[in-house]
């Protein structure tokens, strides 16, 4: 019965968030757009790191190229072959690539799958090593894969990125795709092989004893989170239109842990949160890169000033709320529920006792 | 025959040799305790019959098959179960959940139909819950199930780690220093418990021990090891009167 109405009420929520989109598409100008598509790729990127490292426990800084690996699949899967022709001009594309284009859906799907079987061949040999070392490893990894992208010119066009590429990202494909890695993530988190994965983060000695198999439900984690931000590497070349190997730096890496500490590892609700939070802000503190005045004060406008700003509140967070600002906590409907009905009881305490005892009985 | 048989089991780390030369047999039903100073490889011992080491030399035979050098995941698998002597609960779990990762490996249900919910998973996952919430029952800790495991009392998180250690099904279970840090009424209840589970779950048992209250009250059979070596092997008051023994503890006065 409980599970019915907390079904209903998902359903509900996304039925709400459905009608939200479709009014953002219809009134709000590009630049909104763009931004709030963003908080979508954020999203998924900060779900996932969450399921390797809050979750799993298993630090790794691979998320920037395995998101570069969905981006030029999606990328290179999406262009027209004329506009793959304009972009390779200093050396022609690899034959078998100069013609082919697949449909966006198919393309995600392609994107997903490549960026999760990479990730599992890197975590091979990667997951041997523990906390910070694994986190080097995979650091290192994300740097190879960006090599690559700047050397394999036939297949990516070097340094000199891709432009042209179809802007087929919609909030519907951004926030379809990110509702689908909220309830995969939320799904796996939640059954037996989350329970494991959780036991690997807490204990990894006596999840083993407990004949938990460490390297399968650690490779499970990389895979799944890989496929995920394969996706939305994919989602997110559609979306800007123009891709290149710097966008991919191991600085995207730091964003996304930075966005999932702030949200609380071990919390995908806060994940979620802090990654719409912080893409928002980013844009509303653009302002502060130009130039302005303090009373006589001028300060001229630097670059990067936001991301001196982004520091200082990360820094606060982790002052002040160690754990993020959902800590492991998720929201629930009957949380909500909870809450709501105790602070209805609140107002009923003030007025009339007897009329408290009437909706318990009508509760019961 | 026996249900665990280590032949001439060594283990060296570099030039020490934690454990020389070490052998015994396990029958089943049995109750038997491995005793010996500080540092003496008690705990080694453990370490290579659950495969977190591999003997370098010798061989492990569990129920009829060679399982030294295999995983730990694997001999657990193969139904040996083992609780540590510094408590390792999953503390991101609740009570129920931390018992529930111990049915994990009987799980036949892939990670899609997990994440599908498919009625085989969810047929299996309530069965999980049900089975863990009656051995809860069983070792009396159900009214704590849906507690964090480090709000217990002490005896009551031991308790817990051999609840969830048997969540696998073992035939064998291994318990290391289990009445470490308990005070004698905790170490008593403890010795009814072992007793009790002992019969219940028709378990072997092997367990290291340093108070002699616990050992010597229950044991029947008691293994004394000093330096990686058998020194004395029998019943408590064998054991009790034993000069190698008393000299491993006690120390001997050089000039006597």
């Amino acid at each position: 019965m409980k599970i019915k109405r907390n079904t209903i009420l998902t359903i509900g929520a996304i039925a709400v968030f459905y009608g939200l989109l479709i009014a953002a598409d219809n009134f709000l100008n590009t630049y909104w757009l763009r931004i709030l598509n963003l908080c979508a790729v954020f999203t998924i990127f900060s779900v996932t790191f969450n399921l390797i490292f809050g979750y799993t426990g298993q630090f790794s800084l691979g998320h920037a190229g395995f998101a570069a690996i969905g981006a030029y699949v999606g990328a290179l899967l999406t262009l027209s072959s004329a506009q793959k022709q304009a972009n390779f001009f200093l050396q022609p594309i690899a034959p078998f690539l100069a013609n082919l284009e697949v449909p966006f859906l198919p393309t995600l799907i392609i994107a997903g799958l490549l960026a999760a079987i990479i990730g599992s061949l890197v975590a091979w040999p990667a997951l041997r090593l523990r906390g910070d070392y694994l986190a080097i490893a995979t650091l290192g990894f994300s740097e190879i894969i960006r090599i690559f992208l700047v050397n394999l010119q036939p297949l990516t066009n070097g340094a000199m990125g891709l432009k042209g590429i179809p802007e087929y990202t919609n909030l519907y494909w951004s926030w379809g795709a990110a509702i689908v890695t909220i309830f995969v993530v939320k799904r796996l988190i939640d059954s037996s092989y989350g329970r494991a994965m959780k036991a690997i983060r807490d204990d990894e000695v006596a999840a083993e004893a407990l004949g938990v198999n460490l390297f399968k439900h650690k490779i499970m984690a990389f895979a799944v989170s890989a496929f995920f931000i394969g996706v939305a590497g994919a989602l997110f070349a559609n979306l800007i239109s123009t891709i290149d190997p710097k966008v991919f730096l191991f600085t995207l890496t730091y964003q996304i842990v930075g966005i999932t500490v702030m949200g609380g590892m071990g919390s995908i609700t806060g994940s979620a949160v802090a990654a719409s939070l912080y893409t928002i802000f980013l844009e509303l503190l653009r302002p502060i890169e130009s130039q302005f005045n303090i009373g006589s004060l001028v300060i001229p406008g630097i670059p990067g000033m936001r991301m001196v700003i982004f520091s200082l509140l990360l820094l606060f967070v982790i002052l002040f709320y160690r754990k993020g600002l959902f800590g492991q906590k998720e929201f629930s409907w009957d949380w909500l529920i909870g809450f709501l009905s105790r602070k209805n009881r609140k107002k009923s305490n003030q007025a009339l006792i007897s009329d408290e005892a009437a909706e318990k009985e009508q509760k019961s | 025959m026996s249900l665990l048989s280590l032949r001439s089991v060594v283990k060296r780390f570099g030039g020490l040799t934690a454990v020389n030369n070490f052998s015994t047999e396990l029958q089943p039903g049995e109750l038997c305790a491995l005793i010996g100073p500080n540092g003496s490889g008690k705990t080694t011992i453990f370490n290579l019959i659950t495969g977190i080491y591999a003997p370098t030399e010798g061989k492990v035979f569990f129920d009829g098959y060679d399982i030294s050098g295999k995983k730990p995941n694997e001999i657990t698998r193969a139904g040996i179960a083992r609780t540590f002597q510094n408590i390792r609960l999953f503390k991101g779990l609740n009570v129920l959940e931390n018992v529930m990762v111990g049915h994990h490996l009987r799980l036949k249900s892939d990670p899609f139909s997990a994440v599908l919910q498919l009625p085989g998973y969810v047929a299996e996952d309530r069965k999980m819950h049900e089975e863990a919430y009656e051995l809860l029952q069983a070792v009396n800790l159900a009214h704590l199930a849906d507690k964090e495991p480090t709000a217990l009392p002490y005896g009551q998180q031991r308790k817990l780690e051999i609840a969830r250690a048997l969540a696998t099904h073992p035939k064998l279970l291994l318990l290391d220093e289990p009445a470490a840090g308990m005070n004698p009424q905790e170490a008593e209840e403890l010795m009814e418990f072992i007793l009790h589970i002992l019969k219940a779950f028709e378990l072997t048992i092997f367990l290291i021990e340093h108070q002699m209250r616990v050992v010597m009250g229950i044991c029947p059979r008691i293994i004394v090891i000093d330096h990686g070596e058998q020194i004395a092997e029998g019943k408590p008051e064998l054991i009790q009167n034993n000069s190698r023994v008393i000299e491993a503890y006690l120390g001997v006065t050089e000039n006597a």
